[in-house]
Order: structure tokens, then C-alpha cells, then sequence
């Protein structure tokens, strides 16, 4: 694919195939760490979630830096822990998918000339405006689990003899040769997001993200960003001093999700494929108003259960 | 007309199907109003706020079928936030509450939850058909529900819904007495079903004639399904993966053989192409064609199918047929009405179809009244050739991925391709348009889109005046949406009393102010303007000059919602 794509990462798994090796293997590590705890192994906190390229795509060049002066919401793996797990395989391995490339998961207040300001230029691959292509989100959603499939078997090497500028493209047309076995049968894509102190509830696609890593750093996209961002482009006069406060790194938030039997659990303790098929929905917790977190060393085989306020 | 006794103006009222139509009727005098409404059946209401349940029902007493729509359009694309509104239950509470025999709902892009779904299946005896587009709030519980109460069930149509799906029993729930299906249709489900229950199911529907599967069929289950059912007419393909040289693929092709009625075939949701050939058989009757959720299937393979769909008038499909693959199009189906070309990958922004296929299309294909085209690139040029190809155009709907993109030859805004597309079709009644586009191509819709209804505008027009022209210019216009605008106040308030000739009017990301949204309220109290605010910052009592982010208004009989979330103020 052509490297222009690169330069917005809007590209989610296709350019990150194609260009972006580098930013894969951070993705990977990010995914290893989120699934496995080995004992002796110390979490590095400092593997910020947003580090680096991004999770996908060279995505947000100009964004790189400007993660570590954003507020983080806290997951599962920032908290010290010995607790030891077996290791599991992330079965989605899907290489990087940029969360801000996808269109349809980001409702919310971005403008236009957000996405854009970075580049100083239009939004050449329209991959980072909300709402663009205008698309239904249900065949939103089918278009990014098929593409999924698609890409995870771009390994086997099926192709047709096809012109070359279109060779990516219809490895992506042409990788459904084989049904992918789990691909998310039963599972939503998009979950409702809540975070407190906002009243407009967001919503997010589970399936365009293959860790926690890329999940937190889009809502952190979602939640704090937009504001900020606004007030760069100087046409809004909409101050949010939340996103002010965390401004120094002191996550003053917490993920946690509601599970299918109605208990909110830290996002982030099990393995991203069984998160998936168990949450329902997605709630930003201020860290003040969570009750009865269990201290993680503490009994591995039990759930951690959080009382919210 | 005086003369005649009330049954014989309603025998002849009968004839009169078409709500337009009927509601003209009722117009003429008092006498042909009061029967005109007390035996209509059918009710269609486009905006569920725009009337309350209790006065269709005072109004129209016989009502047997309604269709509602909910949230506005754009709430398909994420611009809505979640519980914005459009919630059913009040209807159907109020339908019950009143013994309404309600026999037929459909519903587009509302919420209906489980407990609705309930209660529409305990409440209404003769309940025969449940359609549900892009809905959401409700499970397989709800459709057990459903299947389990409604004896007389004809249709369950489930077409690209959110639907928390419980897994597999709601299809069991269809009582052995239930053999009235004539319409299945639950290809939107993620969740596996039980399929031993939908072979009985099928076995014991000899009415069946529109069948839609889901993922979870596999190839064997459908082949033993299509050898019960011979006279199908509309055939949706769950999943299709197996080798062709197995036994299922030979028994497929000889079930395939069985179905002579088969017009309409859509879904290889998860496909391998070398067994389309099975396939071949039933293309030349087909007159639909989706294959706009298979990716799967593109290249020499879909060629050779749709080359052997002539009769083919509706086609939808994804970009990866490719400017060559429309070209086939154009040279088999000689009776095509109307095309849907879906992008494939949008995260990667490279659509495979550009204005080659578009033009080919418009040339090769006589009857084409209809289409929506997801595209890398447009030119003026383009679009001009296609405009005088093909001056029978009722619905354009073009979308360049990149939405500001100009002329890709010249470089110039593509106002004089849109121009020509509106002066040409003098039937045009629906247009979407990206791409660069300056206020002068809203003086051409302005000055020559007569028939225009509906009109979709994203990142275009420079000044207010662009909106002005339209506002001034289309007289028939219904719905207005536009998003990411440089319209402001001047534009929405220079001719106030438009809106109550229109359904509604969404504005997003544009420039108009609280304050204008607030002084057109106050102006026009038969509407109501509601204003979305995403974050909390925004209070009612705040600077005026602040821009409205989301705006939406629609005319009202209904006064202002009781539903409405707290992040919605109606002004």
C-alpha cells in the first residue's frame, strides 16, 4: 500500500502490514504483556499505552509525544502484581489496527478540521473524520470483522495474479477463502462507553482492537482528546478542565467493564478474547469512587470485583 | 359525490393504497375525511415525534399496519449518541391500552426492547408481520417471545439490527402448530441457531417463499433446506465454504435444480468463490442480487456470475468488482434499476471503483433510476457524460471517499458536475454529494433540483448563501441534513416557516449558534429544536454566541418529547 497511508494512520492492519514492522512488534509485546504474567517479570509502567507509533499504523505522528501529557486510564496491567498466569497465544493476532482509524467507532464531537490539523492538509483517506464514509454501523462492523479474517490469512499466501495497486485490496477480498473459526460469532461490536462526570455516553467497537492497549488509548482518544483538540484548532470556547488535571499523568481514572452477569471487573485481568465475549459494557471510573478493588497479589484465582460508589 | 353512501366511497377508497394519495383524499371535505380515516389500515409515520400514538389512534381506529422511523439518519454513521430516543414502547403500550388489532409493524432505526416484543406478542392476536431495520435494544429473547405467541406469524424480517444475540433457542420457540411462515429473515444474527429446529421449521412452512440465513448455516443445512422449499422466491445464503468436489456441494446443485422460482439471492456471508458455479444456475431469473457482505467473492469469479444475470434490476455489491467488474455489469444487465456499490476497506481509503465505472454504468444501462456509489475519485467530466446518459436518475447518492476531494483531472470543485447531474434528471428526488464543492453548485440544485425531497451535504459550500439557494430554491424539500458546513445563523433563520413544510432539518458541526437555534424556537413554536450537547460544559443559560454542535429540528404535533435524555435540550 501506498506509505502516504501511513502518514494518518488511518490505515489500520493493511499499512501496518505493509510499512510498519517496527510498530508491530510493539503492538505484539503490547499484547503479550496484557495476556501473560509471568512472575519474575516486573510490568514496566513505563510501557506507556499509548507509546510509541501508536497502536497502529505510524498512526498520529504528532500525537506520539503528546500521549505522555495526557491523563491514561488505568487497566489491569498497571498495577504491580505477581500474580502469574498461563500464557495464551492472543488468537486474534492481528497485526496493528489503528484505533483512530476507524471511522465508525469514535462517536463523538471531532470536527472536521480536527483530524485534519495535523497533517494541515483534507483528510485524504477520510479514515479519521467520525462519521465518514458514511457507512451503517452494522455494515461498518461486518466490514471490520471480515477484514480481520481477511488479514490473518494473508500469511497463507492466497492471492490471484492481480494488478499491483490493487493486490493489497483484494488479498482482502479474497482471504475470506476460509471461514474464520472464532470470529467473533455472537459478540457486538460496538459496547457503550460511560465515563463519569459526562453525561453523553459514547460508543466504541470492540472489534477493531485486538489488546487493551489500543482499546484504552481510543477511548483515551475519545474522552480526553477531543476537547483538547478543539481547543487547538481555537473555535471553541469549551473548556474542560478534567482533561487539565491529568494533564500531568496522574490517572485519575479507571476502566472497568460490566460482564454478562452484571458484576464491573478491571478491565484488562483476562485474556482479551474471553473479555470480549464477556462484557457487556464499558464504564470510566474516577479512581475515588471505586470501592473494594481487590489488591491484585491477593488470591489469582478469584475475580477481581470492584463496588462502585 | 353526496349521493353516494358511505360504503361506496369507502369500496372506492379501497383502491387508493398509497398514504400520499389517501391523505389527499381526506382533504377533499369533511364527509370524505371521516371515512377516509376510519378505514385506512395502513399508516405510515416518518418521525415518530412528529404525532403521538394516541392521536393516530383516535384518528385512524382500523388501523391494522404502521411503519415508524425513530432517530434521524444520521445516527446510522455514529452521529447520534445511543439514547438520543426513538423508542417504541409508547406506541405499542398505547395500541394495546386500546385494543387496536394491530397485524403488521415495521420500524426503522428505533429501539425496541424485550419487554416490547412481549408485549406485542400477547397483545395482538392476529400479529402476522414484524420488519425491524437498524434497530436496536432488544435480544433473542424478545424474538422467542415472538415466535413463541404469535400464531399467526407471516413475516419476522430482521434486516441489519443490533440484536444481543442469546444463542440458538428462539428459533425452537415457533410452536409445531406455526406453519404460516412466508418470510424469514434472520441473516443479521451473530449467534448460532438451533438448526434441527429450523429444518422442522422449514419442513412445516409451506408457505415459505423468502428465506434468510445467518452465518451459522452451514452448506449441508441449506441444501437440505432448499430441497424443501421449491418454490422460493428470495434466497439469502448463510455461509458458504465448502469444496466443490465434496458430496454436499453435488447434493446443493441438484437442490439448486429444484428452485425454478428463485428471484432474489443475497448474503455468502462467509463465501469461497469456486462454488459459485452452483450457483449459475439460478441467475438468469434473478432479479436482485446482494452481494454486498461478500468480500469473498470478486475477480473472474463474479464476473462470470453476474454475466449470467441478465434480467438482473437490482444489484448490490462491494468495490472490489472494480471499474472492469461494472463493466460487465453494464454489458449483461440491460434491465438494471438500481446499483449500490459499497466500499470494501474504508480504513484504508482506496476504493477500488473511480468514475470509469460510474460512466459505464450510466451508458450501458437504460433503466438505472437508482444508485449509491462509494468511489476513490469523481470528475466534472464524469459526471456530466452520466447526466446526459442517464437523465432518468430519481436517486444519486455519490460518496468520495475523500470528502473534500475536487475534480481529479482538473482540480476544480465538482459544482458543475453536480450541476449537470440536477439539471438533467428532472425526476431527481434523493442526492447525496462529496467532494469539493463550492456554494455555486447549491445555486444549480437551487435554480433546477425541482423534485427534489431529500438532500445529504457533507463539507461543502462556502457562505451562508449556499444553504439560502437551497432553501430558496427546492420547493418539495423534506429532509435537509448537513454536516461539517460553514452555514451559520443567517442561513437557518432567513426563511423560518420553510421547516414546517419539511420533516426535519439536521446540522451538525456547522456554524450556527445557540442563540440562532434558540430565536428560530422561539419564532416557530410548531417545531421542535433539539440540541445535543456532548459534553457538560454547555448549560442552557450559556453564551448564546456559542455554536450549536448538533442541532436537529423537526415539525411536531406532539409538543416536545417526554423522552428526550439529558443531553438533549429541546429549546
Amino acid at each position: 500500500m501506498e506509505g502516504g497511508l501511513g502518514s494518518l494512520g488511518g490505515c489500520g492492519g493493511s499499512s501496518g502490514a505493509a510499512t510498519n514492522d517496527h510498530t508491530m512488534s510493539k503492538v505484539e509485546v503490547a499484547e503479550a504483556e496484557a495476556s501473560s504474567y509471568p512472575v519474575e517479570s516486573e510490568l514496566e509502567l513505563g510501557l506507556s499505552l499509548g507509546g510509541g507509533g501508536g497502536g497502529g499504523g505510524g498512526g498520529g505522528k504528532g500525537k506520539a509525544n503528546a500521549w505522555g501529557e495526557r491523563g491514561r486510564i488505568l487497566i489491569a496491567k498497571d498495577f504491580p502484581s505477581v500474580v502469574s498466569q498461563p500464557q495464551r497465544p492472543n488468537n486474534n493476532s492481528n497485526t496493528s489496527i489503528s484505533p483512530a482509524c476507524v471511522v465508525g467507532s469514535v462517536s463523538g464531537t471531532k470536527r472536521a478540521a480536527d483530524s485534519v490539523s495535523h497533517e494541515g492538509g483534507s483528510p485524504t483517506a477520510g479514515s479519521q473524520v467520525v462519521g465518514w464514509p458514511p457507512i451503517r454501523a452494522y455494515r461498518m462492523n461486518s466490514l471490520v470483522n471480515q477484514a480481520k479474517a481477511a488479514r490473518s490469512e494473508e500469511d497463507k499466501g492466497i492471492g490471484e495474479k492481480d494488478k499491483s495497486k490493487d493486490n493489497l485490496k483484494k488479498k482482502i477480498c479474497n482471504g475470506n477463502k476460509i471461514s474464520a473459526p472464532g470470529n467473533e460469532k455472537g459478540h457486538l461490536g460496538f459496547v457503550k462507553v460511560n465515563m463519569d462526570g459526562i453525561p453523553i455516553g459514547r460508543k466504541v467497537d470492540l472489534n477493531a482492537h485486538a489488546c487493551y492497549g489500543t482499546l484504552a488509548q481510543a477511548l483515551e482518544e475519545m474522552f480526553f482528546r477531543s476537547t483538547t483538540s478543539l481547543n487547538s484548532i481555537g473555535g471553541e470556547k469549551q473548556q474542560v478542565t478534567k482533561s487539565s488535571r491529568l494533564l500531568d499523568g496522574s490517572s485519575e481514572f479507571l476502566l472497568t467493564y460490566e460482564d454478562k452477569e452484571g458484576d464491573w471487573m478491571l478491565v484488562g485481568d483476562v485474556p482479551w478474547g474471553m473479555f470480549l465475549t464477556s462484557v457487556k459494557r464499558l464504564r470510566i471510573m474516577r479512581t475515588s469512587e471505586v470501592n473494594g478493588l481487590a489488591p491484585r497479589f491477593q488470591d489469582r484465582n478469584e475475580k477481581q470485583r470492584i463496588k462502585p460508589v | 359525490m353526496n349521493y353516494f353512501p358511505d360504503e361506496v366511497l369507502e369500496h372506492i377508497f379501497d383502491f387508493v393504497t398509497s398514504q400520499r394519495d389517501r391523505n389527499s383524499v381526506s382533504q377533499v371535505c369533511k364527509p370524505w375525511y371521516k371515512i377516509e380515516s376510519s378505514s385506512r389500515q395502513k399508516v405510515f409515520v416518518g418521525n415518530c415525534y412528529a404525532i403521538s400514538p394516541e392521536r393516530v389512534i383516535e384518528r385512524f381506529p382500523g388501523l391494522k399496519s404502521i411503519t415508524l422511523k425513530g432517530k434521524p439518519h444520521f445516527a446510522d454513521f455514529n452521529l447520534v449518541p445511543p439514547d438520543w430516543g426513538g423508542f417504541v414502547y409508547p406506541w405499542i403500550e398505547a395500541f394495546a391500552r386500546n385494543n387496536m388489532g394491530l397485524e403488521e409493524l415495521k420500524l426503522k432505526r428505533m429501539i425496541i426492547s424485550d419487554e416490547c416484543l412481549e408485549l406485542i406478542s400477547r397483545s395482538f392476536a392476529n400479529f402476522k408481520s414484524l420488519v425491524l431495520v437498524s434497530c436496536e435494544g432488544f435480544s433473542t429473547d424478545g424474538l422467542a417471545a415472538i415466535a413463541s405467541n404469535c400464531s399467526f406469524l407471516r413475516e419476522l424480517d430482521l434486516q441489519e439490527n443490533d440484536v444481543e444475540d442469546h444463542r440458538g433457542h428462539w428459533l425452537s420457540c415457533f410452536p409445531d402448530t406455526c406453519t404460516s411462515l412466508v418470510s424469514l429473515n434472520f441473516a443479521c444474527l451473530k449467534g448460532d441457531v438451533n438448526l434441527a429446529a429450523l429444518e422442522r421449521l422449514v419442513a412445516r412452512s409451506p408457505n415459505l417463499r423468502s428465506l434468510r440465513l445467518n452465518h451459522a448455516v452451514p452448506l449441508d443445512i441449506l441444501q437440505k433446506i432448499l430441497m424443501r422449499t421449491p418454490h422460493l422466491v428470495d434466497l439469502g445464503v448463510g455461509s458458504y465454504v465448502h469444496d466443490p468436489d465434496s458430496e454436499t456441494y453435488n447434493k446443493l446443485v441438484t437442490a439448486l435444480q429444484k428452485c425454478k422460482s428463485v428471484r432474489s439471492l443475497s448474503g455468502f456471508l462467509e463465501a469461497a468463490p469456486q462454488c459459485l458455479s452452483a450457483f449459475h444456475l439460478i441467475c438468469p431469473n434473478l432479479t436482485s442480487l446482494n452481494l454486498s457482505y461478500a468480500p469473498g467473492i470478486h475477480g473472474t469469479e463474479l464476473r462470470k456470475l453476474i454475466r449470467h444475470c441478465r434480467k438482473l434490476q437490482r444489484l448490490w455489491i462491494l468495490d472490489c468488482i472494480g471499474d472492469e467488474g461494472l463493466e460487465v455489469v453494464a454489458s449483461s444487465c440491460k434491465d438494471l434499476q438500481e446499483i449500490r456499490v459499497f466500499p470494501s476497506d474504508p480504513f484504508v481509503g482506496n476504493a477500488a471503483v473511480t468514475e470509469v465505472g460510474l460512466v459505464a454504468l450510466s451508458s450501458g444501462c437504460p433503466k438505472l433510476h437508482s444508485i449509491l456509489y462509494f468511489c476513490q475519485q469523481m470528475t466534472n467530466a464524469a459526471l456530466i457524460t452520466v447526466a446526459k446518459n442517464r437523465p432518468n436518475f430519481t436517486r444519486f447518492r455519490l460518496c468520495i471517499l475523500d470528502p473534500t476531494k475536487p475534480d481529479a483531472v482538473t482540480n476544480q470543485p465538482l459544482d458543475e458536475g453536480f450541476g449537470a447531474i440536477v439539471h438533467s434528471c428532472k425526476g431527481l428526488r434523493r442526492l447525496s454529494m462529496s467532494g469539493r464543492l463550492t456554494d455555486r453548485v447549491f445555486l444549480y440544485i437551487g435554480m433546477y433540483a425541482e423534485q427534489l425531497e431529500m438532500i445529504s451535504i457533507a463539507f461543502a459550500g462556502d457562505t451562508d448563501e449556499g444553504m439560502q439557494y437551497l432553501l430558496n430554491g427546492c420547493k418539495k424539500l423534506r429532509k435537509l441534513e448537513i454536516r461539517d458546513c460553514p452555514f451559520g445563523n443567517a442561513a437557518l433563520l432567513m426563511d423560518v416557516g420553510k421547516y414546517e413544510t419539511m420533516r426535519s432539518l439536521w446540522m451538525s458541526s456547522c456554524n450556527v449558534t445557540l442563540g440562532g437555534c434558540k430565536s428560530l424556537a422561539k419564532k416557530m413554536p410548531m417545531l421542535n429544536v433539539e440540541i445535543i450537547n456532548e459534553t457538560d460544559q454547555m448549560d442552557i443559560s450559556a453564551d448564546d454566541r456559542q455554536k450549536a454542535e448538533k442541532m436537529f429540528l423537526y415539525r411536531t404535533l406532539a409538543g416536545r418529547r417526554k423522552d428526550a435524555p439529558e443531553f438533549v435540550w429541546t429549546l
